[in-house]
């Protein structure tokens, strides 16, 4: 009698939690990721990004239709802001990534404009341009260097070992200047056109998250993530035109 | 042997006379008000010391020529008076050839280097740096604003070191990577170097002047006619020193007008 009813309760257990992993959310038992996403946004009036004339390099010039523009405060619709790299600053930081990370010169664009990287993750750096670049990431915390690449030269490929926030410039090319994030967690996003981010795959906890903007510093927020959930959190920075 | 070396040396100095005296290959056409005299001056310099070459080379064959495979055991005649007088002979006639030269030339050379600017000229700052041109025109207030190279940063696109957060002037301020200029108007440029030693070289324009850091160096000319030219480094500046340049574009005063606006929208 015991044993049968006993029987009968798991059945109904294991029943109602099927339901609900297909209904998308889980039971207390079993111990699911949760995300973080929200939006950036500023307030005040953002410096207005400016064209960048290449005419002096005409193998990149003729490659953008209109002119490219500068790119150190990056705004979308309903006052946004793009290239803000939000992350696990306290809180549960993954394991190590190993995938390389690509950053492209092309165009005399460095793309993408924000590279993030865990420490010890490999870096893989391309010249994909008729001229030859020279990529002089301005470390201060890892060594500095920097390293020309003629048109058709391999990949540079690197590794930072200290976490940091990176200015990268083009020692041919005033113009072209870029950014990597060395971060010592695996957790992070970069606020993409409309100002969203979205951290997925977040073991529920605890976690304080820091966004940081080339020219606006950072700011930083503590979350809960529950079990499957999503919780909201939005960062807003004060922009000023200079 | 000798005399084959009289042949090849009379050869060398026909051929390579004959391509200067071609013009096979010479300077662009010029279109500065002062390019004339100072392509005069080039001439004359031209015209005297390659007449001393041909001389001094053709002398040189006919004495090898003369005087090759010759057995004769006579005594070798030296210039009277020995090798000194000969030296002081020919440093008192090389010595008179190029100072008559830069008396010459100094005219043409001091109404580009030493006269000032028309009072009335365009001025446009120019900022060379590792590896590009930068070029600043005061915008619709006709006021420069004040440089701090502290504040030089190319993330932003401020290459000249402006502070518009305090200074209104430098607010308008217009800054190209392209030189253009209005056709028959006096312009006056500044250089300022933002690193090493650059040069300014526009050959169309017979204008060449090293920038130097620290110092802001004035030059000034006027075009005479539309072109779109290139402006060149000719100072060695690094790694990338070949592939600094930047484009002065000649424009009528009203196109001009029509670019600044443009320029000032953006």
């Amino acid at each position: 009698m015991h044993k049968s009813s006993f029987s009968v309760l798991a059945i109904v257990v294991l029943v109602s939690s099927a339901a609900s992993i297909r209904a998308g959310r889980f039971t207390a038992s079993l111990v699911a990721p949760g995300t973080v996403e929200g939006t950036i946004s500023y307030t005040g009036t953002p410096p207005k990004m400016k064209p960048i004339d290449m005419a002096k390099e005409p193998s990149c010039a003729k490659q953008h239709a209109t002119p490219v523009m500068t790119e150190s405060v990056v705004t979308g619709p309903s006052n946004t802001l793009e290239y803000v790299v939000v992350y696990v600053s306290a809180g549960d930081q993954g394991g190590p990534a190993s995938q390389p990370v690509r950053y492209d010169q092309k165009g005399c664009e460095y793309i993408p404009h924000v590279a993030v990287m865990g420490v010890n993750q490999p870096l893989e750096i391309y010249n994909n341009d008729q001229t030859s670049h020279n990529i002089h990431p301005m470390a201060r915390v890892n060594s500095e260097w920097n390293k020309s690449q003629p048109p058709g030269s391999p990949a540079i490929k690197t590794t930072y070992d200290k976490p940091e926030f990176i200015p990268v410039k083009c020692n041919v090319h005033p113009w072209m200047h870029g950014y990597f994030a060395v971060l010592s967690t695996s957790r992070y996003s970069v606020s993409d056109g409309n100002g969203k981010f979205s951290l997925k795959g977040l073991p529920p906890g605890k976690y304080t998250l820091t966004a940081w903007q080339e020219k606006f510093g950072t700011q930083t927020q503590d979350v809960t993530v529950s079990s499957g959930g999503t919780a909201k959190v939005n960062f807003t920075f004060k922009a000023t035109p200079y | 042997m000798g005399k084959v070396f009289a042949i090849v040396v009379t050869i060398i100095t026909i051929v390579s006379t004959a391509i200067f005296v071609s013009h096979h290959w010479w300077m662009p056409p010029d279109v500065s008000l002062l390019g004339a005299g100072i392509d005069h001056q080039l001439s004359e310099t031209m015209v005297t010391s390659g007449i001393l070459f041909v001389v001094a080379q053709l002398v040189l064959a006919f004495f090898v020529w003369r005087f090759a495979d010759n057995n004769d055991q006579r005594k070798i005649k030296i210039f009277p008076g020995g090798a000194t007088p000969m030296v002081v002979g020919a440093i008192i006639l090389v010595g008179a050839e190029i100072l008559a030269l830069t008396l010459v030339g100094s005219k043409i050379w001091a109404s580009i280097y030493v006269a000032s600017a028309d009072p009335n000229s365009l001025k446009i700052d120019v900022q060379a740096e590792q590896f590009a041109y930068y070029f600043r025109y005061a915008g619709p207030d006709g006021k420069f604003g004040a440089l701090h190279p502290e504040l030089i940063d190319e993330s932003s696109g401020n290459f000249f070191g402006l502070d518009p957060a305090n200074d209104t002037a430098a607010r308008d301020d217009i800054v190209a990577a392209t030189l253009a200029v209005p056709v028959n108007t006096p312009i006056l440029l500044e250089l300022h170097a933002k690193d090493v030693s650059h040069a300014f070289y526009a050959p169309e324009l017979r204008l060449q002047q090293d920038f130097v850091p620290g110092l802001v160096i004035p030059i000034h000319f006027t075009a005479t006619r539309l072109i779109k030219s290139e402006i060149v480094c000719t100072q060695l500046c690094g790694l990338g020193h070949y592939n600094m340049r930047a484009y002065l574009e000649v424009m009528s005063a009203d196109d001009f007008k029509k670019w600044l606006n443009e320029q000032s929208g953006q």
